[in-house]
């Protein structure tokens, strides 16, 4: 009797499978030009890291509503977000496949970290589904898919331009301080090959426990084997605070030790928790939050009207970028429903107007060529600001140039 | 020997934080055979409570400090009351259970009600000046921290070794039936000495924000310290968590000193090794 029932049941939904099947493609068909086209937008919005995720979806939003109807025309957008907790492949890949395979959406973006993007990469491919992505920095993570194209930076980029730029500064010796997780260890080859190949010397490379409760004894020991510069790279957030102050507290400046990193050092967000112990730090970055460039007067007076004094860092720029060439490719496409002409589109973005100066991506690998900016923390009006100094003038992501594919 | 007396200096800071929040867990859990995952909520709300006295409310950073144990001891006798109280004596799964269940309630509000980036808790601009105390470089931030620890280690000592108060708490630690014979009130020793070890929590956390930066996920991120402290001591001692929280912080700077890479496996190795001889810790007692 089960059985039966069983049966029955399963043939009653095999036949509605393929009913559904064969209609589904007669119902988009007829509605595509009145239906929205769906962004399926994948980043953190609980937990620890939830801020991010918060400033990923505040400067989508943000560009919606002011920026895409000007490109889109007579098409909208609808932005499908989902949380996938932090760090985690095996969620990030489940939301990724039901985006693609129930809500049908056009694009994912957002990707926010590495290893959720590098999980989500065969799914992309499998479903034909363009990839945009607005954060993840790991330098292989777009080999992974043909449709996966990037709009925030890798590592290396910062990085590696950060030891060139130590090294032509009369920074002839260099302490490497990072976290022992996989950024950090990009960070760590990235800055150590920039740095040797202009002439620096690492004297050390030290690697720090990912759950770290104090850095004074790391500190203590760089003082003691005192170099010219220390290149830090810390997983931001509470930690690049902590570290800033012990940085100050045991008196490394006074002794003339230089602090150095990527953008991350010193997170436009976290600056203002920082305080006056992040002065003089040197850091490399794809965009500042302070850079008086007319397209980011232009953003941060749009996300101010819209947001008061919530602040915003790189990721809002990423996602910033990333929404502009989803619109044009929506725009040029027809609709993006043709995903191979989607990725065309988006190999060929170029903007002069980015709030971070020119960003073009390269074709050929479809990541970023963008400036990298040479920034130093100073007191403006009493509040610490990343301002930039001097440019590296689009630079390609220095480990594709040295690992041909 | 700079680099002696600058790890002593560093690891003495880093006691007397680590001492403050673990050594109310040490007496609760010792004193009412509860295990509380969810002590570092209390040190978590010690700083929500300084931080908004300070900018809402515009006390001194010291006043804010000295008020906060007060009240935070009262939020945890309104919730021992009320929640713990159900689950004495209950099995110690529903105890975790219980507990880790209201470390995610807790995050969650503190997320809902501060956001889920760090708080900052204004400190004066002196205090985070760098100074030198025998040659070594650090700050009176530092110093403050480690006097605050110093006194609050002489008082619960003194409190629990020389009053008639800290007799009835060693009694009931001891022998509860027994103690309860003798006409003891253990219910309300218990909410009082809940109420004291939240309150040092909640000091602990206040005055250690700078080097434990409050966030909605504190109870969770440095549990692992707390527990490790109850563990090495052993439960229900006050000079157990005294002696432990200093090794835990002379070992964490030590390797991470002269072994950086093995920084955390040291520390672990060691309470592994030192559980597997000493099960109840070095001060606790065979039940």
């Amino acid at each position: 009797m089960t059985v039966k029932m069983t049966r029955r049941t399963a043939a009653k939904m095999i036949g509605g499978a393929i009913g559904g099947a064969l209609a589904a493609p007669m119902i988009l068909g007829r509605a595509a030009a009145a239906n929205p086209v769906k962004v399926g937008m994948i980043y953190t919005t609980s937990g620890v890291f939830a801020s991010s995720g918060d400033i990923m979806s505040k400067s989508a939003k943000l560009f919606l509503k002011h920026e895409a109807p000007a490109i889109l025309g007579d098409h909208t957008i609808e932005l499908i977000e989902r949380d996938d907790t932090g760090p985690n492949p095996d969620v990030a890949k489940r939301l990724a496949t039901e985006l693609i395979t129930r809500d049908r959406v056009n694009f994912i973006a957002g990707l926010q970290w590495t290893p959720n993007t590098n999980a989500i990469a065969p799914v992309l491919t499998a479903g034909k589904t363009p990839g945009v992505i607005m954060n993840a920095t790991g330098a292989v993570t777009t080999r992974l898919s043909p449709y996966l194209v990037r709009f925030s930076q890798t590592l290396w980029q910062s990085c590696y331009y950060m030891g060139v730029w130590a090294a032509r500064n009369r920074m002839k010796k260099a302490y490497v301080l990072v976290t022992d997780f996989s950024p950090g260890h990009d960070a760590e080859a990235a800055f150590h090959l920039g740095f040797t190949e202009s002439g620096g010397e690492v004297i050390e490379q030290v690697r720090m426990p990912i759950r770290n409760p104090d850095f004074t004894p790391f500190l203590q020991r760089v003082l003691d084997a005192n170099p010219d510069a220390l290149f830090c790279f810390n997983p931001g957030g509470p930690q690049a605070t902590t570290f800033m102050r012990a940085y100050a507290e045991l008196g490394l400046r006074d002794k003339g030790i230089k602090l150095i990193g990527s953008g991350y050092l010193t997170g436009d967000d976290e600056l203002p928790n920082m305080g006056a112990a992040a002065e003089g730090v040197f850091t490399s970055h794809f965009y500042s939050a302070a850079a008086e460039r007319p397209a980011n007067q232009h953003f941060r007076d749009l996300w101010q009207a819209e947001y008061g004094d919530v602040l915003w860092n790189e990721l809002a720029i990423g996602t910033w970028d990333g929404m502009a060439a989803i619109c044009q490719a929506v725009a040029e496409t027809n609709g993006a429903d043709d995903s191979d002409a989607v990725i065309e589109s988006l190999r060929r973005f170029w903007t002069k107007d980015s709030p971070r100066g020119t960003v073009q991506i390269d074709s050929e690998t479809r990541d970023i060529i963008q400036n990298i900016y040479i920034r130093e923390v100073k007191m403006v009006d009493g509040v610490p600001q990343n301002i930039e100094f001097e440019t590296f003038e689009s630079v390609k992501d220095p480990w594709k140039e040295r690992n041909p594919a | 020997m700079d680099i002696v007396l600058s790890i002593l200096i560093h690891s003495v800071a880093f006691t007397a934080l680590l001492y403050l929040i673990s050594v109310g867990l040490s007496v609760t859990m010792g004193l009412m055979g509860f295990v509380n995952l969810a002590h570092g909520v209390f040190a978590m709300v010690g700083g929500y409570v300084t931080a908004t006295l300070i900018t809402a409310v515009h006390l001194p950073w010291w006043a804010a400090i000295a008020l906060t144990p007060f009240i935070v001891s009262g939020i945890g006798v309104v919730v021992e009351k009320v929640l713990y109280s159900r689950l004495y004596g209950k099995a110690e799964l529903d105890q975790v259970l219980f507990s880790i269940g209201l470390l995610f309630v807790a995050s969650a509000v503190a997320q809902e009600l501060y956001g889920p980036l760090l708080i900052q808790i204004p400190m004066p601009a002196s205090l985070l000046e760098p100074i030198q105390v025998l040659g070594v470089s650090t700050s009176s931030y530092k110093l403050v921290l480690v006097a605050v620890g110093a006194s609050v280690a002489l008082a619960v000592l003194y409190a629990l070794e020389r009053t008639t108060l800290g007799a009835m708490i060693r009694a009931a630690v001891e022998n509860r039936t027994m103690a309860e014979g003798l006409g003891l009130n253990t219910s309300l020793l218990f909410s009082g000495t809940f109420a004291l070890g939240t309150g040092l929590a909640a000091l602990g956390g206040a005055i250690g924000a700078e080097l434990f930066p409050i966030t909605p996920a504190y109870g969770f991120v440095y549990l692992v310290y707390f527990m490790i402290v109850v563990a090495i001591a052993g439960l229900g001692t006050v000079r157990g968590a005294f002696i432990a929280s200093f090794l835990v912080a002379l070992i964490s700077t030590i390797s991470a000193y002269f072994l950086p890479e093995y920084g955390t496996i040291v520390l672990f190795a060691g309470v592994f090794l030192l559980l597997l001889v000493r099960p109840q810790g070095l001060f606790g007692r065979v039940s």
